[in-house]
């Protein structure tokens, strides 16, 4: 089951990676989404798949019977998914605002901060 | 199930913890509640200063503390609700986490004095108090933390304050800076977390102690090299290490003063920690196995740094290289290896800190009092500004790495370090990058210090901001330049008060220079227990691995 999930996280990180490579912040915008739940899945593959058996110890068991699915990864996960969720929004939000403020969402052409045509560097004394 | 035999006593920690290890956690519970409770003071701003100072002074007291307890007894573990090592998250402070930590707190205390002169009643509303002591929270817990996961955690608690704190005045040229230094710092942080994914897959174990008493069983294995590169681009980028660092220029000049204070002394340095971290004591081996790659890297960013400083004609974007040639220089240190070089990295990080970080608030201040950030505006602030311009004076030969003060000290032991382990141009590239600097500083201090000021009628603190040159866009109207409107008004009195962070900053880079044995001593012994971290294992696991 490893080696299908591990082509499709490929697959999710081939995607960001494109989207990312994009001069339009909404399109990098979206590769950033995508590359986070390519991390969850990788993260998710990493803790071995095991398929429907829940964690959870039968009464009067004190160590599971068989194999149990790790529950270590869905931790990392979550903790994961919100970090990266609460990233995007603002990000999104910041995007949004770079539009409004600079009228473009080309990349190139946001030179505000590092302008094109700045004065040389004094060269004498 | 009341019944059950379950001894749960075998899986948690018993026993109390001693009073003295409560000082791995207190610098993070204090920033955290600090922010917490400033959150809560949204509507008082005029509370907040003097709230988040004297925390932020708690917070170098708590430090102070740590480090002298860890010098006296060792590295410290607590672990988190009780759970035995490994599977609770532990934190674990040695030498390097606390001195780090440790100066980290009293570049921020200097900033947050001077805050309360240039962050305004907007500002306060908008949360620069509460970012503020979150950011230290995230830096403190990157610091002390044991355990990896958490450490992309805090990572992230650090980041998302700094996104917080570099918009605040939403002005344009903030937002085209915040949007490059968010995206890369995400991507950054992501390529963290795939290493970190794969480094769970590899050991099926977080806790960084843990890790290291397993990875010499793996070492020099593929899946460990692939681990130790994706760190090194990861930690590299957040780093700003050479070609992955065009973030850092790009917008550490956009922030308030203030704020680009505290990016410059804080963020790239965890970075530097995370990759000493990881380097020296998680995947020792793999990390010689790059080191060419390391050096090469170290060089690069040395020499371009200091070639972009070189280039500048504005104030803020000249440090903003400056700190770009400094990371340089603690990479050498990184690639060697050797305890040497790793307590050069560290005794180099601590002065960078410092010294980075009053930079950009001497700076702040002179551009108040030239009216401009352009160099070549400026002048005569040598007649006007005797105080500032001497303190800037010294903290520039600091940062060029002469004599006698705080930079010079790293800087050879980056060198003696290098010529002993025969990377004779590793020695050169630091040599000529500190010549480079002092080209730079020099001439920066020449033409905006010492000429006479070519423009009698820029006057002190006026809004005279420069049109820079038109991009022939749609983004030809360029807001005043630096824009002043927001400052409180700059009496004598304001002057003297947003001098004393800086004075004090400068006077322990002139301490360390001049008496720098207890740090060197201090480095060492961190450099000592990242490469044989048995004593760091021993404090998390009890007893001798």
């Amino acid at each position: 089951m490893e080696p299908v999930f591990a082509v499709l996280t490929g697959l999710f990180f081939a995607f960001a990676v494109y989207l990312m490579l994009s001069k339009f912040i909404i399109r990098v915008l979206l590769g950033v989404a995508i590359l986070g739940n390519a991390v969850n899945l990788l993260i998710f593959i990493n803790g071995r798949l095991l398929r429907e058996v829940p964690p959870v110890l039968a009464a009067g068991l004190d160590v599971p019977a068989g194999p149990v699915a790790n529950p270590l990864p869905q931790a990392l996960i979550l903790t994961a998914i919100v970090i990266s969720f609460s990233f995007f929004a603002f990000l999104l939000v910041l995007s949004w605002r770079a539009y409004e403020a600079l009228g473009t969402d080309n990349t190139d052409r946001m030179r505000l901060a590092e302008p094109e045509t700045s004065p040389l560097p004094p060269e004498g004394y | 199930m009341a019944s059950s035999p379950i001894d749960l006593s075998l899986a948690l920690v018993t026993a109390a913890p001693d009073a003295a290890d409560w000082l791995v956690v207190l610098p993070v519970a204090l920033c955290i509640a600090t922010g917490a409770l400033l959150t809560m003071l949204r509507g008082r701003p005029a509370l907040q200063g003097g709230l988040a100072v004297f925390s932020l002074a708690v917070l170098v007291l708590l430090n102070i503390g740590l480090v002298s307890h860890i010098s006296a007894s060792g590295p410290v573990t607590m672990m988190m609700g009780r759970w035995l090592p490994p599977f609770g998250i532990a934190f674990t402070a040695d030498m390097a986490g606390a001195l780090f930590s440790l100066s980290g707190s009293v570049v921020a205390l200097a900033a947050g004095v001077y805050s309360l002169g240039d962050i305004n009643e907007k500002g306060r509303r908008h949360g620069f108090y509460p970012f503020l002591m979150l950011l230290m929270a995230g830096v403190s817990g990157a610091f002390l933390t044991g355990d990896i996961f958490n450490l992309y955690v805090w990572f992230e608690v650090l980041l998302i304050s700094s996104f917080g704190l570099m918009v605040i005045g939403s002005e344009d040229r903030q937002i085209d800076g915040a949007v490059k230094y968010g995206f890369l710092n995400l991507v950054a942080t992501t390529l963290f977390l795939i290493a970190t994914g794969f480094l769970y897959g590899i050991f099926g174990t977080l806790n960084m102690a843990d890790i290291a008493r397993k990875a010499a069983g793996f070492s020099g294995t593929a899946p460990l090299m692939t681990l130790a590169t994706l760190y090194v681009f990861a930690f590299g980028m957040k780093a700003a290490a050479f070609p992955v660092n065009f973030w850092l220029p790009a917008s550490y000049h956009t922030p308030r003063i203030v704020v680009s204070a505290l990016f410059a002394g804080l963020l790239t340095k965890v970075g530097i920690y995370a990759l000493l971290r990881t380097g020296i004591m998680l995947f020792p081996a793999e990390r010689a196995g790059l080191s060419g790659v390391i050096a090469t890297v170290a060089v690069l960013t040395i020499i371009s740094g200091a070639l972009g400083a070189l280039a500048q004609s504005d104030m803020r974007r000249l440090l903003g290289y400056l700190v770009v040639s400094g990371i340089g220089a603690m990479l050498a240190g990184l690639s060697l290896g050797t305890v040497e070089a790793v307590a050069g990295t560290i005794v180099y990080g601590v002065h960078s800190m410092l010294v980075m970080g009053a930079l950009y608030l001497a700076i702040g201040l002179a551009g108040r009092a030239a009216g401009t950030f352009e160099i070549g505006g400026a002048g005569g602030l040598w007649q006007r500004q005797l105080p500032l311009s001497a303190l800037t004076l010294v903290l520039f030969f600091a940062v060029s790495g002469l004599p006698p003060f705080s930079g010079f000290w790293p800087k050879l032991m980056l060198v003696k370090a290098a010529l002993a382990d025969g990377a004779g141009w590793l020695a050169a590239a630091l040599l000529i990058g500190g010549f480079l600097t002092t080209i730079a500083t020099g001439r920066f201090f020449l033409i905006a210090y010492w000429r006479p000021s070519s423009s009698p009628q820029r006057g002190e603190g006026g809004p005279k901001g420069r049109m820079r040159g038109n991009t022939g866009s749609e983004l030809a109207e360029i807001p005043p330049y630096p824009p002043f409107g927001h400052l409180l008004p700059a009496g004598e009195k304001g002057q003297a008060a947003a001098l004393l962070p800086v004075a004090l900053l400068t006077l322990a880079s002139i301490l360390i220079g001049l008496y720098p044995e207890p740090l060197i001593a201090a480095a060492k012994t961190a450099a000592e227990g990242l490469v044989t971290p048995s004593a760091y294992i021993g404090s998390v696991f009890g007893g001798e691995p």
